[in-house]
């Protein structure tokens, strides 16, 4: 056992320094500090970047243009992004749909679908949730019709986040006939939203932004070689990929890099005449925090290391989606705290490039609750909180 | 002992009770948020007409009584409807300052026109660094020839964009933060000396960011250097008003999971029936009623002492701010990704609950107080 990168991992973690250096655009990584949305454009923009050095597939195949890197590189990765302000990638091209296609497509999807994936071309969804379909996905409604080589798809995904950008979206759908069983009728089609029988609706959420949608299907005609594998095998192919890739569904570089900084900001915030990191309560509740994000850190490495002896991870992995967005809310609550007062100006519009007004209080304050309100969602999406517990009980402990 | 209300008290909780179920649904609210001023002002009028801006201030001064049993039966009440008129800032906290530390002329110059609705106000205290300090004052009154002048900022002044008059705490000398030197004054809100950038906090009430320079004043409120008893009594006035609001504001966010969670249906059953959802929702209850035991502690006691018992309201809005973030947070997670929509009104509530945890001092800042006293 021992902790220390060889000599190969010390030189990758240089070059992956110096790339950040070099190629992550200055105004991307200072908004990525910020906590800041970005653009469909800078999100692209990055990805792109990525895409010319060769890391855009952090985990996929070498043989499909993945990096091939180790369990150890890809911590290097993500703990230097997230020092330097590099984003994460929208995952929904490039980390969910193209495992599926990579792992369950045929030769001609993957040769059609994976290279505008890695390169950023398209912009992807995940069309799973639906109006009655939450937390139980298998009850999905939207129907998908064979008629010829095609099929005639019916139904309403919602929660369809940043679906108002999207190219493609890759459903979830019942083909089966309604007497079949919920998880034996799901199939898995990947559908082009360039289609007049497609809206996308804005729905509007707590921190007035428009992220997610709803998306309707009226008779939408999709042609039939977008189906991944077989009939009915969706829900399997969908479940794959939920427990397949565990590695940063903690975000723990990323919770690391926020403590920093916010531990920054309580000792340059004034509170009174002291600094808030003085306050004793304060630097309590933020190395309660930080001590919590020590021990995921090395549930996560514990993961990683188990997975690079060729070990399937272990219960431990189950704990990385609860334990992290409790973090990153619990953050989340210490930069509204540190913020005081000017958590609570609502006044998105002063974050905009080209906002040349009277600021109202710092960024990162103005911004605070916004970020609290807005990453309620993290212990909401991706299965609940309380659906994960309930797979620990049952999966892990037997109950 | 005896909790119950008297008819008096009875007849206020069933006339605002009345006027949130019937006149301030949520769809009402969202277009109040939406137009121009971002509060109603004919609902400003009702309130005068129906003696609600009466009800902060005694008979003496031409009020209703200013307990804080009818404070808390308004607020708890506005709490339910999310009310966003400028009630706190211009009859708690501006009118409850003139009354206390105003002369003669100046109670009949401003008490009855804020009774009557006519008149909008503002207390401009927090600073960018004072946090929850209010001994904290950066923002100076020079005299000049007999006349004070106002150099600062103020931040996040509530009702700071629509008010007429201003109530502005101005260092007259000492240094930034002693106690003593702090005196309060009248200015015009509409000087053109006085700079006033307005926005809608996230909560939905409007506020706005104020500088000052060399702005005349319209008098000194009280006495010369001497102002912070009476920063920190109304501060802590509104703070028992606000802990009434949250415990209202609770009160719908438990009732509306509640509804929730007995009609969603997610693998085939209400989600009402996993224990694991029960139990949350018995703990939001738990945290609701304990919220509401203890407002009811501090309006006893404030009321028993003259209107102010530091260490009884603290113990308030430490255990309120706690319930608030609990109650909050749970009403969301148990909607799932309905709460979090701007469409529907839990994510409302959660968002005033959170703002309330950390107006007038944190819950932190208030369990400090609370431990010091
Ligand atoms: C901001 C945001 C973005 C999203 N983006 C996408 C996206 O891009 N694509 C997509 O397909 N979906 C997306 N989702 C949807 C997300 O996956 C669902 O919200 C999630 O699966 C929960 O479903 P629900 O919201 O319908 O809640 P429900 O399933 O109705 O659950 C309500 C509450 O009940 C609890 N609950 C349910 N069943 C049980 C049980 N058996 N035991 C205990 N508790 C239970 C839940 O945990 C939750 O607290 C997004 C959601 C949000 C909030
Ligand atoms: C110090 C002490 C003094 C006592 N004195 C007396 C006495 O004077 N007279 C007397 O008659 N008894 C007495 N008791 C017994 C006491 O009433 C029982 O311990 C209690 O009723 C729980 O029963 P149990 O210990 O069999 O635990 P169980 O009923 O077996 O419960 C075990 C655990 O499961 C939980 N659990 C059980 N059912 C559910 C459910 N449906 N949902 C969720 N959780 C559940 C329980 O809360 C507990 O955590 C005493 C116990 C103690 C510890």
């Amino acid at each position: 056992m021992n902790l220390n990168f060889t000599v190969q991992e010390k030189d990758f973690q240089q070059e992956v320094q110096q790339f950040l250096q070099e190629k992550l655009p200055k105004d991307i990584a200072e908004k990525t500090k910020n906590a800041l949305h970005l653009s469909k454009d800078e999100c692209n923009q990055w990805q792109k970047i990525l895409y010319k050095q060769g890391w855009a597939g952090v985990n996929w195949p070498v043989e499909h243009g993945g990096t091939g890197w180790t369990p150890t590189q890809k911590y290097i990765f993500a703990n230097e992004c997230a020092k330097a302000g590099g984003p994460d990638v929208i995952p929904f091209g490039l980390k969910m749909v193209a495992p599926v296609i990579y792992t369950f497509g045929n030769e001609e999807q993957k040769q059609r679908f994976l290279p505008d994936v890695l390169a950023s071309n398209v912009w992807w969804c995940q069309g799973y949730s639906e109006p009655g379909a939450g937390s139980d996905l298998a009850s999905v409604r939207t129907t998908a019709v064979k008629e010829g080589d095609e099929y005639v798809v019916n139904g309403t995904k919602t929660w369809t986040t940043l679906g108002q950008h999207a190219d493609w979206i890759f459903c979830l759908v019942r083909t089966g006939e309604p007497s079949v069983k919920n998880q034996e009728a799901i199939s898995f089609l990947l559908i082009n939203m360039n289609d007049p029988k497609i809206t996308v609706s804005p729905i509007i959420t707590i921190d007035g932004r428009h992220e997610v949608n709803e998306v309707h299907f009226d008779n939408a005609r999709v042609p039939a070689i977008n189906l991944i594998g077989e009939e009915g095998q969706g829900w399997t192919y969908a479940k794959v990929l939920l427990t397949h890739e565990r590695t940063g569904i903690a975000r723990v570089a990323i919770s690391k890099d926020r403590l920093v900084q916010l531990k920054a900001l309580a000792q340059t915030s004034p509170d009174g005449d002291n600094k808030l990191i003085e306050d004793a309560i304060f630097a309590q509740k933020v190395a309660q925090v930080e001590i919590d994000l020590l021990a995921l850190e090395y549930t996560e490495l514990r993961t990683l290391s188990a997975i690079s002896t060729g070990q399937a991870p272990g219960p431990e992995s189950s704990i990385l989606k609860i334990v992290g967005t409790q973090i990153i809310q619990a953050i989340d609550e210490l930069y509204v705290e540190a913020a005081g007062y000017y958590a609570m100006p609502f006044v998105p519009h002063q974050f905009h490039d080209d906002f040349d007004g009277q600021s109202i209080g710092p960024d990162m304050a103005t911004n605070s609750a916004l970020r609290y309100f807005n990453n309620r969602k993290a212990s909401i999406y991706g299965g609940s909180n309380e659906i994960q517990t309930n797979i620990i009980s049952k999966a892990v402990l037997g109950l | 002992m005896d909790f119950s209300l008297n008819n008096e008290q009875q007849m206020i909780q069933d006339s605002v009770s009345k006027f949130i179920l019937n006149d301030y649904d949520f769809d009402t609210r969202r277009k109040i948020l939406a137009s121009k001023t971002g509060f109603s002002q004919e609902n400003w009028r009702l309130f005068a007409e129906l003696g609600w801006l009466m009800l902060p201030f005694t008979e003496e001064d031409g009020g209703l009584g200013g307990s804080m049993v009818d404070l808390m039966l308004v607020m708890e009440e506005f709490g339910k409807g999310m009310v966003v008129e400028p009630f706190l800032a211009t009859a708690v906290m501006s009118g409850g300052l003139i009354a206390l530390a105003g002369d003669k002329e100046q109670k009949d110059d401003y008490l009855p026109r804020i009774m009557a609705g006519e008149l909008q106000m503002a207390f401009a205290y927090a600073e960018p660094q004072s946090r929850y300090q209010l001994n904290n004052v950066k923002c100076r009154a020079i005299e000049n020839e007999g006349e004070f002048v106002i150099t600062g900022q103020k931040s996040v002044v509530l009702n700071g964009h629509h008010a007429d008059t201003l109530i502005v705490a101005a260092r007259t000398s000492g240094a930034t933060n002693d106690d003593n030197g702090i005196s309060l004054f009248l200015v015009d809100a509409n000087h053109p000396s006085v700079k006033r950038e307005g926005y809608a906090n996230v909560d939905g009430h409007q506020a706005a960011d104020i500088w000052f320079d060399n702005t005349p004043t319209l008098g000194l409120l009280g006495e010369l250097d001497n102002a912070l008893p009476a920063m920190n009594n109304i501060i802590d006035k509104a703070t028992l008003a606000i802990c009434a609001e949250a415990v209202g504001a609770m009160e719908i966010a438990h009732q509306r999971t509640l509804e929730y969670a007995k009609t969603r249906k997610q693998f085939g059953r209400t989600i009402g029936s996993f224990q694991a959802i029960q139990h949350r929702l018995v703990n939001m209850f738990i945290e609701h009623q304990q919220a509401k035991s203890i407002l009811l502690m501090a309006v006893l006691k404030m009321d028993s002492n003259n209107g102010s018992d530091a260490k009884a309201l603290s113990a308030a809005k430490s255990r309120i701010g706690k319930a608030a973030s609990l109650v909050g947070r749970e009403a969301i997670q148990l909607h799932g990704a309905i709460g979090m929509t701007d469409e529907l009104d839990v994510g409302h509530i959660f968002k005033r609950l959170t703002t309330i945890q950390f107006l007038f001092g944190s819950t932190d800042a208030h369990t400090k107080r609370f431990a010091a006293l």
